[in-house]
């Protein structure tokens, strides 16, 4: 078996207001800094797994997206598998 | 009599008050239901309460999901027991699949706390049976993802039913009637069935004139009205005929 690191990235999907992206947004013009015109707030969640392989880690992870950590009606996820 | 069942979570809070309400408001024989049970048998009605189940980790309601009520609790909906979700409650229906759409911070950031004004949109449920279509009930939310969004469009679980819309007092649906930003206005949804009801504002806080309304218990007195005439059908509650021919 080997270890992997495993960074599953979920964000709301482009579509779907994101209301604590625009008050950063707005939090980052009211520090001065301009020339930003958008903020989206998502979440990361970090995982060491076990596998035979790459491709098997990641498949385990996009069920557990699908199941748990992202809501696929309003939310995307992205897998990034590293072998330790 | 019909015998109602909260169920509660790790993170649960309005569960006594649902039982207060229904116990000694409505008079009817009521039991809390830990989210431990496996089986719901005996129940004619279920109540999920509001709160901050898991503490609102991941989602509000994602993870209570997984809970091992929510096993029976599935068969009974698909039985066509009524079930109510209130705040946490509906939040936890929705992620479970029981009903359409998603939760996501209100537009305004906030926790919301307040009254609202919302109309009847749809009179064959169990819990607005006796209600007028258009009438407008006043009932408190209290929430902080209460911005419900219903599926793209074109995506076959669009298909609901929409029970209850936030408005103001002559029942225009407007954006300030509207406390947390939720698509179309949309306080309360219900299934295809009609018999699970998922609702953000608070009917077990407006029981009593004492504390604002009554409008709550009027909800409550629909789905006792509903299970008695139709008999106790809690071991297999057959006859919805009458709600799937007026489906929307």
């Amino acid at each position: 078996m080997k270890q992997f690191s495993v960074k599953i990235e979920v964000k709301l999907k482009p579509v779907v207001l994101d209301p604590q992206g625009k008050a950063v947004l707005n939090a980052l013009s009211g520090l001065g800094f301009n020339g930003v015109s958008d903020a989206r707030v998502g979440k990361i969640v970090e995982l060491t797994m076990e596998g035979e392989s790459a491709e098997e880690v990641s498949r385990k992870a996009d069920e557990m997206c699908r199941k748990l950590l992202s809501n696929p009606v309003i939310e995307d996820s992205s897998v990034e598998v590293v072998e330790k | 009599m019909p015998s109602f069942g909260v169920l509660f979570f790790p993170g649960s809070n309005c569960d006594h008050d649902c039982y207060h309400a229904i116990k000694k408001i409505l008079g009817r024989p009521c039991e809390l239901i830990w989210h431990e049970e496996t089986s719901l048998e005996g129940i004619d009605c279920i109540v999920i309460p509001g709160g901050f189940s898991y503490g609102d980790y991941l989602r509000a309601g994602a993870i209570s999901q997984f809970s091992p009520v929510v096993s029976p609790l599935r068969e009974l909906a698909a039985r066509g027991v009524p079930v109510i979700g209130i705040c946490n409650g509906f939040q936890i229906l929705v992620e479970s699949g029981l009903l359409p759409g998603a939760f996501i911070h209100n537009s305004s950031l906030k926790f919301v706390c307040r009254w609202t004004n919302v109309k009847v949109e749809d009179t064959d449920t169990p819990f607005t049976c006796l209600l007028r279509r258009g009438e407008v009930l006043k009932l408190p939310v209290a929430n902080a993802q209460g911005n419900f969004v219903l599926p793209p469009d074109g995506d076959n679980t669009r298909e609901r039913r929409i029970v209850l819309r936030y408005c103001g007092e002559g029942g225009e649906p407007t954006a300030e009637a509207n406390p947390s930003g939720a698509e179309d206005n949309i306080a309360g949804i219900a299934n295809s069935q009609g018999n699970v009801l998922g609702m953000m504002p608070h009917p077990e806080r407006s029981f009593e004139r004492v504390l604002g309304s009554e409008d709550g218990r009027r909800m409550f007195e629909c789905v006792v009205s509903w299970i008695e005439s139709r008999g106790r059908k809690s071991s297999g509650v057959t006859n919805l005929d009458p709600l799937v021919s007026s489906q929307k």
